[in-house]
């Protein structure tokens, strides 16, 4: 028997103190209070200073939904576009104009089962921006400890409680341990999870641009046969450049000087948005998707990334994780509401059947969408063309689109309905 | 296997006091004193009890909170309150009332259930008092609870009638009685013991004999004879495509019952 006298013991432990693992304690402690002893671990120590950072995201309303009921969405929405507007082109990069396939707007509409008409379908929302607001909605909560620098060894259900050992030999105790340390998980490699998946030899390069004309709300898809590039609007005629290449020429561009970089912006951008200028640091990463095999064993459960990473081509990452914030937060907070024990496989099945389904068929749709659009073969081309402008012709499969982009399709946690917990 | 125990809790034999005397049905006591182990197991022999648990524990909640005026929402709703857990088994249902802060007493008359109940509690640091006793003793003590829980067990004992007048006696004036049983349907023989039994094998066979099932009507008189209120009566049904029991109106099979006890 360990000594007990030195074992902490929570409710729940969470790994990895980023959006899944920051916005599931916050959900948890919105419902039950400082009751509910939580505790989350991170391998590094937040810094008063943070990098600053180009990444943003394109939040989906359920995923808003949620951030509003949890009380969070408050912070960001000043820092955030509303997309109203989304428009996807394709043509080569040498092409001068880029005829416009697809134009929808982009708000939700009655008919697509929404009470609230004119709610965007999605938000641009810069991401450390998030990270910061999630952050200080659970950073001094009652209840909430931060164990920092930490990093989980190994775990073991002792039957009553899964028992942690922490890398500096200390040992916690817990009902549940949640794994949201992104693709590179501790935890689901100490619970012998393996995942499937594979890289796609393509680079993901995000910057921050400032632009002289207005975006107007509207967010662009270009197809280039490289990969997609997307411009992401952000408030103040500021903008997140998403874009993919292979992974040769995405070291070649990486490498320029600020000139040549931006350079090889402009000629994306295509004279758009006026004059251009860098607004934050080029970031990039190797793209590659992954689906663990579970995503729960008994006193586990894996959010977010650490469960499946998906093609970032439709920004639907941080949707995914926070739906399944939603889904197992509302499981867990059920669960503990009857007395029962949030360990328990009942409970961890349900958020694995719930969940499961829905991000291997978007992992897929998402794989299968890059490889139609990263393709040059004219016989593609024109398939795909005719698909989007069939889509174009008929506004019921559009707000269709809308809605499933938005992600109110399915059977919605209730944070994704504005519903507390 | 338990076969022999199965054929000794033939109705016809039933209803013989056991040596300890009491409301109890001896046949039945060794049948659930067999399946002792299989208490925790969440896929094992009480699996439907387990399945079930959330409904009634939903039920239990709602009945308790209105009565006590306590917040449903939080960790520990029935702080300080005093339940008795009649029947107890390996502690399923002792273990979340405890963890939603009631001081519950938990009681079995079969021995082997009381040592899984505490076994299964002690690691937890919960502190449930689990005794092997009978209702019947701790009404002779002068024992008295905010709210007594009798789940799943009036459709075991030989006299209903008797042992509802017994639970409802440990209630303490201005408490609450909570029971839940099965009613004697057709729909109900053919769903709780034809099909949880001979078909989905969800429950050993001669787990349940048909005419020990008591209709909502007869409760209702027993509780009345025994003093109490007019009770609240809830079903709860199986949803084969969620794989989930929930609580509806429907009480045709499985269904439970709140009455409170006058001031």
């Amino acid at each position: 028997m360990p000594d007990t006298h030195s074992t902490r013991r929570f409710d729940i432990v969470i790994a990895g103190a980023s959006f899944a693992g920051l916005a599931f304690a916050r959900a948890l402690h919105t419902a039950l209070g400082s009751d509910l002893r939580i505790a989350l671990i991170d391998r590094t120590q937040r810094s008063a200073s943070p990098a600053p950072e180009s990444r943003a995201f394109a939040l989906s309303a359920g995923a808003r939904r949620m951030l509003e009921t949890l009380g969070v969405w408050d912070e960001v929405a000043p820092l955030s576009q509303a997309v109203t507007e989304i428009e996807i082109t394709d043509s080569s990069l040498e092409a001068g104009i880029r005829p416009v396939l697809l134009k929808y707007d982009n708000r939700l509409t009655p008919d697509a089962g929404n009470e609230t008409t004119d709610e965007p379908a999605s938000y641009i929302v810069p991401a450390a921006e998030l990270e910061q607001a999630l952050y200080r909605s659970v950073a001094t909560s009652p209840g909430i400890s931060f164990i920092v620098p930490a990093e989980i060894a190994r775990f073991a259900d002792t039957g009553s409680a899964v028992a942690i050992t922490l890398r500096d030999g200390s040992e916690i105790e817990a009902s549940l341990l949640v794994g949201a340390e992104g693709r590179r998980s501790a935890s689901r490699e100490s619970a012998g999870i393996k995942t499937v998946g594979w890289r796609y030899g393509q680079t993901a390069i995000v910057v921050l641009i400032a632009h002289e004309r207005a975006h107007d709300g509207r967010a662009i898809q270009h197809f280039l046969p490289n990969g997609p590039f997307a411009i992401l609007p952000l408030p103040g005629n500021r903008a997140c450049l998403t874009w993919t290449e292979d992974e040769i020429e995405a070291k070649r561009i990486l490498a320029l000087d600020d000139a040549g970089f931006l350079a090889e912006v402009e000629t994306r951008v295509a004279g758009r948005l006026g004059r251009v200028e860098l607004a934050g640091p080029r970031q990039s990463w190797p793209l590659e998707m992954h689906l663990a095999r579970a995503y729960v064993a008994p006193r586990f459960a894996l959010i977010g990334d650490a469960a499946h990473g998906v093609h970032p081509i439709a920004g639907q990452g941080v949707n995914l994780a926070f739906r399944d914030v939603a889904a197992l937060s509302e499981i867990v907070v059920d669960t503990l509401r009857l007395g029962l024990d949030p360990g328990s496989l009942e409970g961890l099945g349900r958020y694995e059947r719930w969940r499961r389904f829905d991000s291997a068929v978007s992992a897929a749709a998402f794989d299968g969408l890059n490889k139609l659009f990263s393709n040059d073969a004219l016989l593609v081309r024109a398939a795909r063309d005719f698909g989007l402008g069939l889509v174009d012709r008929l506004p019921a499969l559009k707000s269709r689109l809308v809605s499933e982009a938005a992600g109110l399709t399915g059977d919605l946690p209730r944070l994704f309905k504005s519903e507390p917990l | 296997m338990t076969q022999s125990t199965e054929r000794a809790a033939d109705p016809s034999k039933a209803g013989a006091p056991g040596p300890g005397g009491g409301n109890i049905d001896d046949a039945e006591i060794a049948r659930f004193q067999n399946l002792a182990k299989a208490w925790w197991d969440p896929v094992g022999k009480f699996r439907p009890l387990h399945q079930i648990g959330p409904a009634r524990l939903t039920f239990i909640r709602n009945e308790l909170t209105r009565h006590f005026g306590r917040e449903g929402s939080g960790l520990r709703p029935f702080k300080n309150l005093t339940v008795l857990d009649v029947g107890c088994g390996g502690g399923l249902m002792s273990e979340p009332l405890a963890r939603l802060g009631a001081r519950v007493t938990g009681i079995d008359p079969g021995e082997k259930n009381i040592t899984i109940a505490r076994d299964h509690a002690a690691p937890q640091g919960l502190d449930i008092d689990y005794r092997v006793t009978t209702a019947e003793e701790l009404v002779a003590a002068g024992a008295k609870f905010d709210a007594v829980v009798c789940l799943e067990v009036v459709e075991h004992v030989p006299d209903v009638a008797a042992f509802v007048q017994t639970c409802a006696s440990l209630v303490r004036p201005g408490g609450l009685l909570i029971l839940s049983t099965i009613n004697r349907t057709l729909k109900a023989y053919a769903l709780a013991i034809v099909a949880a039994e001979y078909v989905l094998g969800w429950l050993p066979r001669g787990t349940h004999q048909w005419d020990r099932f008591v209709t909502p009507e007869e409760i209702g008189r027993y509780i009345a004879a025994a003093g109490l209120g007019t009770p609240r009566f809830e079903g709860f049904v199986y949803n084969p495509l969620r794989d989930q029991w929930s609580l509806s109106p429907d009480t045709d099979v499985n269904y439970l019952a709140a009455a409170s006890k006058p001031a």
